[in-house]
C-alpha cells in the first residue's frame, strides 16, 4: 500500500476506533501516526526544491502535523462530553489533513533523474488532453489556480469519483480533499513554507519549477485506482 | 474615480527591528508583499469586471490595511515607544480586562500560535472592552471593533529568520511593539481610518 493510502486508511481506522471508544462500548488500541519514509533524499529535488526546504518541510512541518493529530486524538479519546469532542474536531481536521496532504505530496514528487517531470502517458495523459487540450494548457490553469489561493492552501488535480472527470480544485489551509467525491491525483503545496526559503515572494517561479519534479507515475496509479 | 493606493513609507529603516525581525524579512515584506497587495488592489478597482473582483478587493484591500497598521505598531526595541509605560491608559485597561499584562501576553501569544494557516492576531476594542481576536488570511478586524495592534502570522512574516519556529517569533515580537502608537489607537486616534477602503471590502 502507498504511504498516502496507508495514511488515509490509518486515519479512517483510528477515527472509527476513537468514536467507538467514545461510546464506551469497546476498548481499542489507538494507532499512532508516524512520519512516512521519504522516497528520495532531501536534496534529490534540487534545483527545483532546495534540500533545506525539503528537510524543514518533512522533519519539522510534517512532523508537527503528525504530533498534532496524535495529540488531538488522545484528547478526543479522553474527552468526557460531546462538547469537548466537538471542540477538538478543528484540530483533528487541521493536523489530520496536514498529515494526509503531505503524505500524498511526497509521493507525487520525484527527482528528475527518476520519474520526475516525465509527462503522463496512458489513460491519465489522455484524460488531461481531453479535458484541457494538452499538458501545458493544464499546467497553465493549475498554476493560475495556485497563484489565486488567498492565504495558505493546496491545489489539486482530482478525478470525480462519479463521472471520472478531471478537474482542478484549491483548498484552504490543511483541508483534505473530500475523497467521497474525488480521488486526488496530484497535489501541490502552496503554503509559503513550501517555497519561501528559495523563491521568497516570487511564488510563480515555484509553481513553474515544480512540474520538473512531479511524479506522474504516482498520479497514474491514483487515477487508475 | 476611486482613490489609487500607494505604499506607505516605513517609519524606520529595514534593519531597525533587528535582531527580532531581520532586515531581509522587513524589506521583502514591505517592498514586495505589501506592494503586491497595493498593486493588486489598484488593479481590481480600476478594472472591476472580473467575476472575483469583490474577493480581490477584500483580500488585497485587507492586506493593505493590515500591513499599514502593522508597520506603525512596531518600533525599534531601543525606542521609548517600545516600553509599556508609553501606553498608560491601555496598560490599565489590559490589567482590568486580563488580570495582568503577563496574563494578557500569554493569552495573546497562545491565540497567535493557534492560527491554522495564514492570518493575524489582534488586540481590539469592542464597545469599550478589550478583546483578542484572530483573523484569517487578510481579513480585517471585525466590523465595529478597532484594532489596537496586530501581529502578522503569515509565514512570510518570520520564515526566513525563524523557519518553523514561530513560537520564538511570537516571543520576540513583544520587544518591538509600539505602545505609544497602540495607546493612540486606544484613545481614539484610529477613528475613521481607511473609511473609503473599508466600505469596499
Amino acid at each position: 500500500m502507498s504511504i498516502a493510502a496507508s495514511a488515509r486508511s490509518t486515519l479512517l481506522r483510528a477515527s472509527k476506533a476513537s468514536s467507538v471508544r467514545a461510546l464506551g462500548s469497546l476498548t481499542a488500541v489507538r494507532t499512532k501516526y508516524t512520519l512516512p519514509d521519504l522516497p528520495y533524499d532531501f536534496g534529490a529535488l534540487e534545483p527545483h526544491i532546495s534540500g533545506q526546504i525539503m528537510e524543514t518541510h518533512y522533519t519539522k512541518h510534517h512532523q508537527t502535523y503528525v504530533n498534532g493529530i496524535n495529540d488531538a486524538q488522545e484528547k478526543f479519546a479522553a474527552a468526557s462530553t460531546p462538547a469537548e469532542q466537538v471542540e477538538l474536531t478543528s484540530l483533528i481536521k487541521f493536523h489530520g489533513g496536514g498529515h494526509v496532504n503531505h503524505s500524498l505530496f511526497w509521493e507525487n514528487l520525484s527527482p528528475t533523474s527518476k520519474a520526475g517531470g516525465a509527462p503522463p502517458s496512458g489513460k491519465l495523459g489522455d484524460a488531461i488532453n481531453d479535458t484541457w487540450g494538452g499538458l501545458d494548457a493544464f499546467k497553465g490553469k493549475m498554476n493560475a489556480a495556485l497563484a489565486g489561493i488567498q492565504g495558505s492552501g493546496w491545489g489539486w488535480l482530482v478525478k470525480d469519483n462519479t463521472t471520472n472527470k478531471l478537474s482542478i480544485i484549491t483548498l484552504p489551509n490543511q483541508d483534505p480533499v473530500n475523497t467521497v467525491q474525488y480521488t486526488p491525483i496530484i497535489g501541490i503545496d502552496a503554503w509559503e513554507h513550501a517555497y519561501y526559503l528559495q523563491y521568497k515572494n516570487v511564488k510563480a517561479d515555484y509553481f513553474k519549477a515544480i512540474w520538473n519534479v512531479i511524479n506522474w507515475q504516482a498520479g497514474e496509479k491514483r487515477f487508475s485506482s | 474615480m476611486a482613490e489609487t493606493y500607494t505604499l506607505p513609507q516605513l517609519p524606520y529603516a529595514y534593519d531597525a527591528l533587528e535582531p527580532y525581525i531581520s532586515a531581509q524579512i522587513m524589506e521583502l515584506h514591505h517592498s514586495k508583499h505589501h506592494a503586491a497587495y497595493i498593486a493588486n488592489l489598484n488593479k481590481a478597482i480600476s478594472s472591476p469586471t472580473a467575476a472575483n473582483t469583490q474577493s480581490l478587493i477584500h483580500f488585497n484591500g485587507g492586506g493593505h490595511i493590515n500591513h499599514s497598521i502593522f508597520w506603525k505598531n512596531l518600533t525599534p526595541a531601543s525606542s521609548e515607544d517600545a516600553k509599556l509605560s508609553a501606553a498608560p491608559s491601555l496598560a490599565q485597561a489590559i490589567d482590568n480586562e486580563f488580570g495582568s499584562f503577563n496574563e494578557f501576553k500569554g493569552k495573546f501569544s497562545a491565540a497567535l500560535l493557534g492560527i491554522q494557516g495564514s492570518g493575524w492576531g489582534w488586540l481590539v476594542v469592542n464597545a469599550g472592552k478589550l478583546e483578542i481576536v484572530t483573523t484569517r488570511d487578510q481579513d480585517t478586524v471585525p466590523a465595529g471593533t478597532t484594532a489596537i495592534f496586530g501581529v502578522d502570522m503569515w509565514e512570510h512574516a518570520y520564515y526566513l529568520q525563524y523557519l518553523n519556529g514561530k513560537a520564538a517569533y511570537v516571543e520576540n515580537v513583544w520587544n518591538i511593539i509600539n505602545w505609544r502608537y497602540a495607546e493612540g489607537r486606544f484613545t481614539g486616534e484610529a477613528e475613521g481610518e481607511f473609511k473609503e477602503l473599508r466600505a469596499m471590502l
